[in-house]
C-alpha cells in the first residue's frame, strides 16, 4: 500500500505541493490528472524519495520513504517506475538495458538476468529486439523498453510519469496497450497522464491535481463523467475538446 | 573516399621528401651509431614522462571532473581555483618555478619527477574540464531513471554515467594526450634528457640541424600518429 499524509514540498519559496493525502491499495491503479504545474509528476517523484519532501510522510508497505533510516536503494527495488522521456541506456543492448539492474541490483546471475529480462521483453513486445541498441528504435519501442526494463526488477508498484507524453501520436496505442495488459495483471500502479480516455478506462480512482491539492478524487465516473468541482469542469472541458 | 585518398597522397609526397633529404643529409652525416642510441634513449625518456603524466593527470583528472560536476562542494571553489592557475599560466614557466621551488625549499627530487609533477597537473587541469562536460553530458533524466531502478550512486557511476560521458568526450581526451606527448619537449627547459634535449645537445655536436630535427619530427609522428588512428578506430566502435 503506498500512503501519502499531509506532504508537503516546495522548490524554494514555491510551494508545489500543499498538503497531499492519497492511499493506493495492493492491486489498485490511481490516475492522476490535471494541468501543468499543478504538482502531480512531482508527488509521483516523492513516492520513490526522487525528490524530498518538506513535511508529511510517505509510506510504501509502512515503511517511510523519506526515513533517513530508511534505505531508499532497497525500497527503489519495489517501485518500479517510467518517464515521459524514456530514458534508455544507449550504450548497452535492450536486452543489457534490461538486464542490467537485477543483476548488479539484485545480485542475480548474468543468465538468470537476461532470462528475467527477456521474459519482460517478451512481455511488452520486444522479443525480437534483443540485440538493438535502443536508439535504432521507435519512442514507443523505447517506451515499452523503459516499461520492461522496470518490470524487470519485479516491482511491486509501478509509477508512470506522463509515459505517453513525449510520443508521436500514432505511437501512444502501443504504450497504452502495454499498461492495459499490466493492469489486467493485477499490477498496482499510479499514472499521471494526459490521456482522460484511458485513465477513465483503466482506473479505479482518478485524482484532479489543481495548485498543489486534490481537487477532487473518486471513481472515474465520479471525477471524469461527472465532476462535481468547477476547476475539474473547466480542465475537463479544455482537454476533452 | 576521395578525401582520404588525397590525404594518403599528401602524406607519401611528404615522407617521400623527407626521406629524400635524410638520405643526402644521412650519406654526409658525421652521427655515429652512439648518436642515434643516445637519441632513442631521449625517445624512451620522452615516453615514459608522457605515460607517467597522462595516467597520473588523468586520475586525477577523473577525481577532480567528478568534484566539480558535484555542485555545492565547497572543494568545488578550491579545486577550480587551482585548476585555473595551472591551465592559465605557461608549462614552459611553470616547468621552471615548480624547480626553481624545489631548489629554494632544498628537496631533493629528481628531473624527471619535477618535470612528472608539473605535466601531471597540467594534465589534470585539462582532463578535469573535459570530465566534468562528460558526467554533465549524461542527462539528468538517464540518471534518475538508473536510481529508480535501485541503482546506488557509485553503481549509476560505474554503469551509467562514466561509460556515457567520457565515451562522449574521448576524442578530447585523446587530444589532451596528444598535446601532453608534444609539451613534454619542454621538460628540456630543466634539463631533463628528453628526445629534444638529446636532439640539441647532438646538433651543438655536430651541426646538423636540419636533419636532426626532421628525425625528431619523424619521431613525434610515428608516436602520435597511431594513436589518433587508434582513437578514431576506438571512437567509431564505441559509437552511440
Amino acid at each position: 500500500m503506498i500512503e501519502l499524509q499531509k506532504v508537503h514540498k516546495s522548490f524554494g519559496d514555491l510551494e508545489v505541493l500543499k498538503g497531499i493525502d492519497l492511499t493506493v491499495q495492493k492491486g489498485e491503479v490511481l490516475s492522476v490528472i490535471g494541468g501543468s504545474g499543478s504538482g502531480k509528476s512531482t508527488m509521483l517523484y516523492c513516492v520513490n524519495a526522487i525528490e524530498n519532501i518538506q513535511s508529511g510522510k510517505v509510506l510504501v508497505d509502512g515503511i517511510s520513504v523519506h526515513d533517513k533510516s530508511t534505505n531508499i536503494n532497497t525500497l527503489r527495488q519495489k517501485i518500479g517506475m517510467v518517464f515521459q522521456q524514456w530514458n534508455s541506456f544507449p550504450h548497452l543492448t535492450v536486452l543489457e538495458n534490461a538486464a542490467l539492474a537485477p543483476q548488479i541490483v539484485l545480485g542475480k546471475s548474468k543468465e538468470q538476468a537476461e532470462k528475467i529480462a527477456k521474459e519482460q521483453l517478451d512481455h511488452v513486445g520486444l522479443g525480437d529486439k534483443f540485440k538493438e541498441f535502443p536508439t535504432r528504435m521507435s519512442g514507443g519501442q523505447q517506451q515499452r523498453l523503459a516499461i520492461a526494463r522496470a518490470l524487470a526488477m519485479e516491482p511491486e508498484y509501478m509509477l508512470f510519469d506522463e509515459i505517453t507524453s513525449a510520443l508521436d501520436p500514432e505511437l501512444v496505442g502501443e504504450v497504452l496497450d502495454t499498461l492495459r495488459l499490466l493492469r489486467k495483471e493485477g499490477m498496482t500502479m499510479i499514472c499521471v497522464t494526459h490521456e482522460i480516455a484511458f485513465a477513465r478506462e483503466v482506473s479505479d480512482k482518478v485524482a484532479f491535481f489543481h495548485q498543489g491539492v486534490i481537487e477532487e478524487i473518486g471513481t472515474p465516473e465520479q471525477v471524469i463523467v461527472n465532476p462535481k468541482k468547477e476547476r475539474t469542469q473547466q480542465f475537463l472541458s479544455k482537454v476533452l475538446q | 573516399m576521395s578525401q582520404i585518398k588525397t590525404k594518403y597522397i599528401v602524406y607519401a609526397a611528404i615522407a617521400f621528401f623527407v626521406i629524400f633529404q635524410a638520405y643526402t643529409s644521412i650519406k654526409e652525416s658525421t652521427l655515429t651509431y652512439y648518436d642515434l642510441i643516445f637519441l632513442l634513449e631521449g625517445l624512451e625518456r620522452t615516453v615514459y614522462i608522457s605515460v607517467t603524466a597522462i595516467v597520473i593527470g588523468t586520475f586525477f583528472g577523473v577525481i577532480f571532473g567528478w568534484i566539480k560536476s558535484t555542485t555545492g562542494a565547497i572543494t568545488n571553489v578550491f579545486v577550480s581555483g587551482f585548476l585555473d592557475i595551472l591551465r592559465s599560466v605557461p608549462l614552459i614557466i611553470q616547468f621552471i618555478l615548480f624547480y626553481a621551488f624545489m631548489g629554494i625549499l632544498e628537496i631533493d627530487i629528481s628531473v624527471f619527477w619535477v618535470g612528472a609533477i608539473v605535466l601531471s597537473a597540467y594534465t589534470a587541469a585539462f582532463v578535469t574540464e573535459v570530465v566534468r562536460a562528460g558526467i554533465d553530458s549524461v542527462p539528468q533524466t538517464t540518471r534518475r531513471a538508473a536510481r529508480s531502478l535501485g541503482m546506488t550512486y557509485w553503481q549509476d557511476y560505474r554503469y551509467i554515467v562514466f561509460p556515457l560521458g567520457l565515451r562522449a568526450v574521448f576524442p578530447s581526451w585523446i587530444s589532451i594526450v596528444l598535446s601532453v606527448i608534444k609539451d613534454s619537449a619542454l621538460v628540456s627547459v630543466i634539463g631533463y634528457l628528453e628526445i629534444l634535449k638529446t636532439t640539441e645537445e647532438l646538433i651543438s655536436k655536430t651541426q646538423e640541424a636540419l636533419l636532426l630535427l626532421i628525425g625528431v619530427g619523424v619521431f613525434y609522428f610515428i608516436i602520435s600518429y597511431p594513436i589518433s588512428l587508434y582513437a578514431a578506430h576506438l571512437e567509431r566502435k564505441l559509437k552511440v
